[in-house]
């Protein structure tokens, strides 16, 4: 298994090759878990916004403590932390059950994921990702994420928006969270005009919080997009559209499922696309 | 490593096991029941419930409101509440009686008066209080009963999406409007209220609830932005309003001045001396939000819901109702909330104190899963009672928010619109069309049995609750003086529902029926504390419980087997102690203070 590969799996691993980059003054690997800590604490202390705090604690108390023995007996290393911290921190915020056994499943999925679910030396999905999606799907009886936990109110949006542009334009990831957004509303429009909703309707998921932690932190993970910018514009395009067909299926959870069944697919093809340049390359040599 | 692929092939099989996880868990908690002819169930629960509504002679269907066309699309959503039922010995034959809301403009409230034979009569017509709905006025959304001024009759409090009324109890042989002599309101979107002594100065007061603002008229819309501002922290419903008794058939509103200042959507309310203090408790069920609770000290109150535990996470608050589950002198508050596979899963919660935590430190912690009566679908009204006389307090749930169309479901358009913005949530016109579709509806009800050792158990399937209508109200009450609970049930757009409730015979109990003389007469407020057996049970008379829903004001403990009761304490409102020695099983207690 690589190594390399293996050390991080989302926006906590956007270091530049050479050495971390700083961004408002602090490594840029660690300025996505600040903000999604920020997140947490200005929609817990304005909203209180937590079912619980142990909840939470145990999601990300899991993921690291996976992280860590997964880490050291794969890589043979201490692992960064600053992904398990964002998947334990997704967890505990966009899961929503009355039990405590949900949000440590939840998180065990996720960071195991990472080091069972891989091609080529590397991870597949996006480890929230998985770990959600795998948990609404298998028990829906005990799990939600119907996710307005700071509200529905426009302040706190614009705030969290503007943050989060900032910090994936840093990172290098805007034009993702872009082509999503914009593709989004492109497809709502379209939505609405098939099956005569109104389009505020079909706009409203997007003004939700459960987006924000969507469009920042799981579909631009690097780890599990593909290389090209062209690539990965058409990648969120197409993880819009597969959202647009699953809600015209009234499947409540299509953003979480879409990605699931997008991102993977795009990775391998990806994958399969540079190896066989890689041989035409060595063939033409 | 030294052998990676064997590593690696033990970690899939671990991640592969617990992919398993929820299934397994599934089975394990799973609570089927399968239903019970009449002789199994006694056998194996000790109780039955057979419904015998058409039997007694009662055929009432409830009548949903049609509001302004403007809220044509989400009609079925927005009309979904207003089946009520409070239970009262309007005319003091000893036998009590049952009021039933409509919500139609036009439809008629009926009264159904105890024929004492297994029968009802509806004579609300020609008492004066069946024709409440009239356009202009608003529709019924509940009822309470309480005698205000002290008269040895009970009076009724009607709360509508309206103008309330106020009826006066003209000594059981027909009712007086005297809303406007009282000084209530014009017009209150309320869908709850209760009658309590809330300053202990022998008067009931008056808490009424609003839901929508009470600036909208649902009939008359000049704007179509009336819905919550949030699903989880929305602050834009109907204010609160409590009334003090002056005395003299009028009352002050005097919420501002005792500290309760709130614009959540309330949905239930109830009052109980929560802390022992001697002066009652004011909790509050909202949806779209957290709930409030008010602590009482006598004379003001003061919103303590975050600091004991009970107003912290916002859910959609549709019950409140009392008991002491555990027979420890203490009460426990269920309130009811939305669970939908797939969805949403609040889970209702059951706010026991917490051990070691009392006076104005209790603290409340949320058993519902630990006991079992966590998910119950879209729960509405909920009571505790002994529904087997077996000595523990078992919880009769109903649920169901709209049935239409078995094959359509409206919850995806629900909730992508309930997680957006405020400006989308907060407008009418921004919700798809429900155009027939159902929301949780036909489901099927949940009968808690308390074992007595820290569980619940849904029975309700195997002891005969098999119905599927939309449940909003549910009152308890031993309809024929036999010594058992039966159950009430309220359906929006459907029928009245009596469950006449057979219980083993060996198992018994013991009523008291309460009057005040210093105290409020209607003895709301008074406790009673039942000692046998080495345990013992508090019960308090309530002015309004559950959802839009009052039970008897009777008290009813069940007892069990051979039960050797030591003494039964009487604390009334005013501070009076009362005790009986020895009280007789078997027997009902009228006790004057």
């Amino acid at each position: 298994m690589s190594q390399q590969a293996i050390a991080t799996g989302s926006l906590s691993s956007l270091g530049a090759p050479g050495g971390p980059k700083k961004m408002f003054g602090v490594d840029s690997r660690f300025v996505p878990p600040v903000f999604i800590t920020l997140i947490l604490l200005v929609g817990q202390l304005s909203f209180g916004m937590l079912e619980s705090y142990k909840k939470t604690l145990l999601a990300i108390a899991t993921a690291i403590l996976a992280e860590l023995v997964l880490g050291r007996i794969f890589v043979g290393k201490w692992p960064v932390l600053a992904s398990a911290y964002i998947s334990g921190i997704s967890v505990g915020i966009l899961v929503r059950s009355p039990a405590f056994w949900p949000y440590i499943l939840c998180a065990l999925l996720a960071i195991m994921s990472k080091y069972v679910l891989r091609f080529n030396g590397r991870h597949l999905w996006n480890p929230s990702n998985f770990g959600i999606s795998a948990l609404l799907f298998l028990a829906g009886d005990t799990v939600a994420s119907l996710s307005i936990q700071w509200g529905n109110f426009f302040l706190p949006m614009v705030v969290i928006w503007a943050l989060g542009s900032i910090i994936v334009w840093r990172v290098k990831r805007f034009h993702i969270t872009a082509t999503y957004v914009v593709s989004f509303f492109v497809f709502a429009f379209i939505r609405a005009w098939m099956t005569g909703n109104p389009w505020q309707a079909e706009v409203a998921p997007i003004t939700g919080p459960e987006y924000q932690l969507y469009i920042f932190f799981m579909i631009t993970d690097p780890k599990t997009t593909v290389r090209t910018v062209r690539g990965q514009c058409l990648v969120a395009f197409s993880v819009a559209l597969v959202e647009m067909v699953l809600r015209l299926h009234q499947v409540v959870y299509a953003p979480f499922y879409a990605l699931f069944l997008v991102g993977p697919t795009a990775l391998l093809l990806d994958m399969w696309l540079q190896s066989r340049r890689r041989k035409l390359a060595v063939a033409v040599a | 490593m030294k052998h990676p692929l064997i590593a690696r092939s033990v970690l899939t099989a671990i991640f592969v096991g617990l992919l398993f996880v929820p299934a397994i868990i599934r089975r394990v908690s799973s609570q089927e029941t399968s239903q019970l002819d009449k002789k199994a169930a006694l056998a194996r629960h000790g109780f039955y419930l057979e419904e015998v509504s058409r039997k007694a002679g009662i055929n009432f269907i409830h009548q949903a409101p049609q509001f302004d066309p403007k809220l044509e699309g989400i009609m079925p959503q927005v009309a979904s509440m207003g089946a009520s039922v409070s239970i009262v010995d309007f005319d003091r034959d000893g036998w009590p009686d049952i009021y039933v809301t409509n919500s139609r403009e036009g439809s008629k409230n009926c009264l159904y008066r105890n024929q004492h034979d297994g029968t009802f009569k509806d004579v609300a017509e020609e008492m004066g209080i069946a024709d409440v709905n009239q356009p202009g006025t608003g529709v019924s959304m509940g009822a309470v009963w309480g005698d205000y001024d002290n008269d040895g009759y009970e009076d009724l409090l009607l709360y509508k999406w309206g103008r309330p009324e106020l009826f006066h109890n003209d000594g059981g042989h027909g009712f007086t409007r005297v809303t406007e002599q009282a000084g209530l309101p014009k017009w209150i979107n309320a869908n709850t209220a209760i009658w309590f002594d809330y300053d202990g100065d022998g008067l009931l007061d008056l808490f009424i609830g609003g839901y929508y603002s009470e600036d909208i008229d649902l009939w008359h819309l000049s704007s179509t932005k009336i819905m919550p501002d949030s699903f989880e922290y929305a602050k834009n419903g109907g204010r609160k309003y409590l009334f003090h008794n002056l005395g003299n058939g009028k009352f002050e509103e005097v919420s501002a001045k005792v500290g309760i200042d709130s614009r959540r959507w309330a949905l239930a309310a109830s009052a109980i001396d929560l802390r022992g203090t001697g002066h009652p408790d004011l909790f509050i069920a909202n949806d779209y939000g957290i709930s409030e609770l008010y602590l009482n000290d006598g004379k003001r109150f003061h919103e303590s819901g975050e600091e004991t535990g009970v107003g912290f996470a916002p859910k959609s608050g549709m019950n409140v109702a009392y008991g002491d589950i555990l027979n420890q002198g203490k009460y426990s508050v269920y309130v009811s909330n939305i669970s939908e596979e797939g969805v949403l899963i609040q889970g209702n919660n059951l706010w026991v104190p917490r051990e070691g935590t009392s006076g104005d430190k209790i603290k409340f912690e949320n058993l519902a899963r630990d006991l079992g009566v966590e998910l119950g679908g879209w729960s509405f009204g909920a009571q505790f009672g002994d529904l087997n006389n077996d000595g523990n307090l078992d919880l009769y749930l109903t649920n169901g928010y709209v049935s239409l169309d078995r094959n359509r479901s409206y919850w995806y358009d629900f909730s992508h619109v309930a997680g957006g913005n405020s400006n989308i949530i907060g407008d009418a016109k921004n919700w798809p069309a429900m155009d027939g579709r159902s929301l949780s509806g036909y489901q099927q009800k949940h009968v808690w049995l308390n074992d007595g050792a820290g569980k619940f158990v849904d029975v309700a399937q195997a002891v005969g609750v098999t119905d599927t209508y939309d449940g909003r109200a549910v009152a308890l009450v031993d309809l024929w003086n036999r010594g058992v609970l039966d159950v009430v049930v309220a359906n929006q757009k459907g029928p009245l529902l009596i469950y006449k409730n057979t219980v083993l015979p060996e198992n018994q109990w013991i009523e008291f029926e309460l009057e005040g003389t210093r105290s409020n007469r209607s003895a709301i407020g008074a406790k009673v504390t039942v000692f046998w057996n080495g345990q013992q049970q508090v019960q308090e008379v309530s002015g309004g419980s559950g959802f839009s829903a009052q039970n008897d004001r009777r008290l009813h403990f069940g007892l069990g087997k051979n039960p050797a009761v030591e003494k039964a304490v009487i604390r009334w409102p005013s501070g009076k102690l009362q005790e009986i020695d020895k009280p007789v099983p078997g027997q009902l207690y009228r006790l004057k203070e």
